[in-house]
């Protein structure tokens, strides 16, 4: 088996009465691409938020290669490796893209006030690399030509990838993305799903989604964990996820299970048969 | 209707742009200004034509050394004679560099890292009373009750002691900064506002009471005099030796110590442009941006929110903390009153109008503030003074003006001109005379920088190309 990158153990996030993220138990293979199902409001995103330093959880432990960071911030999470994106994209819309992706790489930058202050060459020469990196990965990510447009005056499927630049700009080893193909139409969907791809085949990042949309989620994961009212009730292979009766009965209620799981395997195998097209 | 205006005006803007021209221009409307000024001392609309030709200097595209060496000229040569001349515009010019400074501390606060901030003159007010109490008698008077200091105390420090207060003035205000950005860890929005402004009123409560048990502040009295630096030895004789002719009349020392202080004013000022431009123009200003925009996406991006937003309440408070050195020096005086609430809504409103968040706006910002407050609105007054003692009258409603009242002073209105000017700019340019725009950088895939430069929207091209130049000045 390889190296973990992400591990949770008995993660309880509540808010109140209300327990949002019940006893989480959690594994991520370094270099793999994982999906987190579930219908609305079973706690995806509060998971998400709880492994990113956001909210800190009432229980459990979470590591990030091995080191514990559920006492950690989310800046300090991020500095050491592990990026994300937002569910409803939260760029900074006054600032430009160029910007946006160069904020991202803050924790990789070492100039400090002083040396902004008087200009050293070091400082410099960081300022260059880094603007340069930027349009690196603008140009990886597919983003050509709008550098100096204010992020928040671009339509909505180069905002979700600048979103992604930005996270990427962190040099993360592992990267998660919430909810990443919402609102995209069939097109951007599938160049999105190709990016995912590449970002773990070209550059070596571990990918963790959330993901609503059926396709996205059997064309690339690897493996699929599923949530329903903040526990998770399944986990394993795409193929054996769509069969799961208690995935079925939690997205389609109890009684439904017979013909759902074939309408979910179906759906699933139509998808397959799509993303080769 | 505005689009209209702006394509007529573009011929003319590309006039002046080209080649020549603008150095051409630039001369003659200082040298014209300037004789004016020379002439007629008196005269506003010469002083307003003088300031406007100074500062085309910055707005028109001219080489880099030439800015700089009118910048110099004006600013070394210039204004000290001219202001020599009459004294006034030297108060005019000083107050201005000196609100400028407080302005940009401000501006790095709630310009560039959204928080608000209506105590910012409490920082001004500690760098203020921290020279007057080292640099008067104060120290020898702890246990005097005020207004009674005995004949012949001793000063505690020599005069020149002001020098090395200036950079006491930045690091322990910027440490008083940082004491009071502590509630930004908790508070956010409306709430630190009103935080803010508590702490503005104790520490200006705190100069009114902090007489008793020991006598720290000497209380609403003040504490004066104050030292001044010495001058330079000679420097006044050898000042009246070639300037005397031009200015006209010999210039005293008091008169001289104005300029000195005047051009300490400018040299701060040029520091806190130097720091704030190129603060903005690195990681720590882009992390500023980012948490201004929003906080969560900016910790997630690995910002420490917390931190940079005490780092620019220490920073912003730093700058104030140096004029108040200067400012107590300059008046010899100091009072709790000189530091009150309103004073901070001016800074404030400094920022607001020029145009939050951009540096060469806030600097207007801060000269067309203290020029109506100075200028403008009691020269109003006495132009009506001067009408209702007259015998003229208003025809067609036949109303004699000096039956006029006395409450429609027009300086006992400033607050409520400022208040309508406020308005009138949210309403129409509600980002301020010159907007902050984002920096443009020189990509490698060049195309984008000119249809970019086409998308530039309502802040207005021009105002665009003069930040970006500002950032590239830094």
């Amino acid at each position: 088996m390889a190296e973990l990158i992400l591990e949770t153990r008995d993660v309880v996030k509540r808010f109140g009465g209300l327990t949002a993220v019940n006893k989480v138990d959690f594994s991520l293979e370094k270099g793999s691409i994982c999906s987190i199902i579930g219908p609305n409001g079973a706690g995806k995103t509060t998971f998400f938020n709880t492994i990113s330093g956001i909210y800190k959880p009432e229980e459990g432990e979470i590591f990030l290669e091995g080191k514990r960071i559920d006492r950690l911030t989310p800046d300090k999470i991020t500095s050491i490796h592990m990026a994300r994106t937002f569910q409803n994209i939260r760029l900074f819309g006054g600032m430009t893209v160029l910007e946006n992706i160069m904020v991202g790489s803050y924790t990789r930058l070492r100039q400090n006030a002083v040396q902004a202050v008087l200009r050293t060459r070091a400082f410099k020469e960081e300022e260059t690399r880094a603007q340069a990196k930027a349009e690196e990965l603008m140009a990886y990510i597919g983003l050509r030509g709008v550098g100096n447009e204010l992020a928040g005056s671009l339509p909505y499927g180069v905002q979700r990838r600048v979103e992604i630049a930005r996270a990427l700009a962190s040099a993360p080893r592992l990267l998660l993305l919430d909810e990443p193909t919402a609102g995209m139409n069939p097109a951007e969907t599938e160049e999105a799903t190709l990016l995912f791809r590449r970002l773990r085949d070209e550059l070596g990042i571990t990918i963790l989604l959330i993901e609503h949309d059926m396709k996205v989620v059997m064309n690339i994961s690897e493996r699929i964990s599923v949530m329903d009212y903040g526990e998770k009730i399944a986990e394993g292979k795409p193929s054996e996820i769509a069969t799961n009766p208690r995935v079925i009965e939690a997205y389609l209620g109890r009684g439904a299970a017979g013909g759902g799981a074939a309408a979910i395997a179906a759906n699933a195998a139509g998808d397959q048969a799509g993303g080769q097209s | 209707m505005k689009t209209n205006l702006r394509t007529t005006l573009r011929p003319v803007g590309a006039f002046l742009m080209r080649g020549s021209t603008p150095y051409f221009m630039t001369i003659a409307l200082l040298a014209v200004s300037t004789i004016l000024v020379y002439l007629s001392p008196r005269s506003i609309p010469a002083f307003l034509l003088f300031a406007i030709s100074a500062s085309l200097i910055y707005f028109l595209k001219l080489k880099k050394p030439f800015q700089l060496g009118m910048a110099v000229l004006v600013a070394v040569v210039i204004v000290p004679i001219l202001g020599a001349r009459n004294i006034f515009y030297l108060e005019v010019i000083f107050q201005i560099a000196v609100f400028a400074a407080l302005a940009l501390g401000l501006n790095i606060v709630v310009g560039f890292s959204g928080l608000l901030n209506f105590g910012y003159m409490a920082f001004y007010a500690v760098g203020a009373y921290l020279w007057a109490f080292f640099g008067s008698q104060q120290p020898f008077l702890l246990h005097e009750i005020p207004g009674t200091a005995p004949m012949g105390t001793p000063f505690l420090l020599a005069p020149d002691w002001f020098y090395l207060f200036i950079f006491l003035g930045v690091i322990v205000v910027s440490i008083v900064g940082l004491i009071l950005g502590l509630p930004v860890l908790r508070v956010r929005g409306d709430y630190l506002a009103i935080i803010t402004l508590a702490f503005g009123e104790i520490i200006r409560q705190l100069a009114n009471n902090l007489d008793k048990p020991l006598n720290l502040t000497n209380g609403p009295q003040g504490i004066t005099p104050i030292q001044r630096p010495t001058m330079p030895k000679g420097i006044l004789a050898w000042f009246n030796s070639i300037c005397e002719k031009i200015v006209g009349h010999p210039v005293t020392e008091n008169q001289f110590y104005n300029i000195m202080f005047y051009l300490i004013a400018v040299l701060v000022v040029v520091v806190v442009i130097l720091v704030t431009a190129r603060l903005d123009d690195s990681k720590i200003g882009r992390a500023w941006a980012a948490v201004r925009e929003d906080e969560l996406a900016a910790t997630a991006m690995g910002i420490p929110a917390n931190k940079l937003k005490l780092g620019a309440f220490a920073v912003g408070a730093s700058f104030a903390g140096a004029m108040g050195v200067l400012f107590a020096a300059s008046r010899t005086f100091v009072s709790p009153e000189s530091f009150n609430f309103l004073q901070s809504v001016s800074v404030l409103t400094m920022v607001i109008l020029g145009g939050i968040g951009s540096i060469p706006g806030v600097i207007i910002g801060a000269a067309v503030v203290v020029v109506l407050n100075l200028q403008i609105l009691p020269s109003f007054s006495l132009f009506l003074a001067n009408l209702r003692q007259s015998d003229a009258v208003i025809p067609i409603i036949n109303f004699h003006w000096k039956d006029l009242s006395n409450q429609l002073d027009p300086s006992k209105y400033q607050r409520l001109i400022f208040g309508i000017i406020l308005i009138l700019m949210m309403i129409y340019r509600p980002a301020g005379i010159l907007p902050a725009a984002r920096k443009k950088r020189k990509l490698q895939g060049s195309m984008s920088a000119g249809s970019s430069g086409e998308a530039e929207g309502a802040g207005g091209p021009d105002a665009a190309a003069s930040q970006g130049k500002g950032a590239d000045r830094g």
